[in-house]
């Protein structure tokens, strides 16, 4: 089946199976590997992408799913301003360790501050409950997360 | 390899439902997993797959009369959002998955995954929830319970949609929701409680109790709410033991990875204890 969708802002088509798991199709097709496949059954969230603007879990999304549909890496997330807001709210509170579920991690903001650009500590943790992270312990990304909140006010 | 279709509309999908026995794919997060392959590999699907997450036929809420009408292809994430949907459904799905898996996930694929610990199933179940079910033969429409039989087992057949969910709009005095979980996010219930209740002065109007993942299919009993309604609610504590009684009956929990029989006997009768009685031992 012939699927077309907009990815990163570009009009694409891709001929697979479309049962396929977006995350392969992401990775193997279009060589985008900042999509990591941690546990492949939607528990951790590294593999988390934006499907016309939510976050969701990529490994269980069958590609025949996103015809016509919108989705966003960390790849073109990267270019926009508020990736530079996250980029350097994370790097100041230290945010990130061994970086493997950075990309989900980012993503998953995104789709938290566009709903709701000011969260507490507590909006922030159930925002990010479906992202992992095992190096951090957690509270140096709901630090990072509050910092870009208030640095990018407006952005958002 | 699998067929997968990709409808247009609700009579394509009904059509190719009836000549291919396609299995229905709405947000796909427990199917996914249960059919999960190897990276890089499509799932193993052992029929074909119906993508069903993009008609606009099984989108929406709406109200009509005295009934919600939530088509089944409703996200958990967009439930959330609409301030018509009942506080004990919002409740329980607030603690579903994660927001990532709520912003794919389906009332609908809840339903039809038929599995003891659903969490939309015991609130469901409380508030005399129905399913429409369309065919190309027609439509019927059957309360949650008899519609789900068992673990995993409904009675939709091969050429049938579960395309609606009707909710009668009741409104509650006294609205308990409770799930115990290892995790607040993306755990499953080892135990879900609902317990909803009207009062008329001092006497209980309306009672409402369901239980979920302590037994094959969700736990209500019309028999224990019938000796409930119209007493005093000083006079639950005299017939609570032969209320605690008929429950104890039908809770039948099993051990699993998650929790043991046990456990789960011993936290459904403390909820329900606590329910009606405002103290849990």
């Amino acid at each position: 089946m012939k699927i077309e969708f907009e990815l990163n802002g570009q009009k694409v088509s891709v001929d697979v199976e479309p049962t396929m798991r977006l995350l392969d199709v992401l990775r193997e097709h279009f060589g985008l590997i900042g999509v990591k496949e941690g546990c492949g059954e939607g528990e951790c969230g590294s593999c988390t992408v934006l499907l016309d603007g939510k976050a969701v879990p990529s490994c269980l999304v069958p590609v025949g799913m996103v015809m016509g549909r919108r989705v966003m890496t960390i790849e073109g997330y990267r270019k926009t301003k508020k990736f530079k807001v996250l980029l350097d709210a994370f790097a100041e509170a230290g945010a990130v360790q061994c970086g493997f579920c950075t990309p989900g991690i980012i993503m998953a903001v995104e789709s938290l501050l566009s709903e709701n650009p000011h969260p507490t500590d507590e909006e922030i943790r159930r925002g990010l409950s479906g992202n992992l992270c095992r190096c951090t312990g957690y509270n140096m990304i709901v630090n990072a997360v509050k910092l870009a909140a208030q640095k990018g006010a407006g952005l958002w | 390899m699998v067929n997968a279709y990709r409808p247009s509309t609700i009579d394509e999908a009904l059509r190719i439902r009836n000549e291919t026995k396609a299995l229905p794919l709405a947000g796909g997060t427990d199917l996914m997993v249960r059919y999960k392959n190897w990276a890089g590999l499509p799932p193993k699907f052992s029929q074909p797959v119906m993508f069903v997450a993009h008609l606009h036929e099984l989108k929406g809420i709406e109200v009509e009369g005295d009934e919600l009408i939530i088509r089944s292809a409703t996200t958990l994430t967009e439930l959330l959002k609409d301030g018509r949907v009942p506080e004990v459904l919002k409740l329980a799905v607030k603690e579903m998955a994660s927001p990532l898996v709520r912003n794919i996930a389906t009332i609908g694929g809840n339903i039809c995954n038929a599995s003891p610990a659903g969490d939309t199933l015991p609130p469901l179940y409380a508030l005399d929830a129905k399913v429409v079910l369309r065919s190309v033969e027609g439509e019927r429409t059957v309360p949650i319970e008899d519609f789900i039989t068992g673990p995993g087992q409904t009675v939709l057949k091969e050429n049938e949609i579960l395309c609606e969910i009707r909710i009668p709009m009741d409104e509650f005095d006294s609205i308990f929701y409770r799930k115990v979980g290892t995790r607040r996010a993306n755990a499953l219930s080892k135990v879900s409680f609902v317990g909803l209740k009207n009062l008329q002065g001092d006497r209980i109007d309306d009672i409402r109790i369901a239980f979920g993942a302590v037994a094959p299919t969700v736990v209500r009993s019309r028999d224990a709410e019938k000796m409930l309604k119209g007493i005093k609610i000083d006079e639950i504590e005299q017939i609570y033991p032969s209320i605690e009684a008929k429950y104890a009956e039908l809770i039948r929990p099993i051990d699993d990875q998650r929790s043991t029989a046990e456990y789960r006997k011993i936290v459904s009768l403390r909820l329900l204890r606590f329910f009606l009685l405002g103290k849990a031992d």
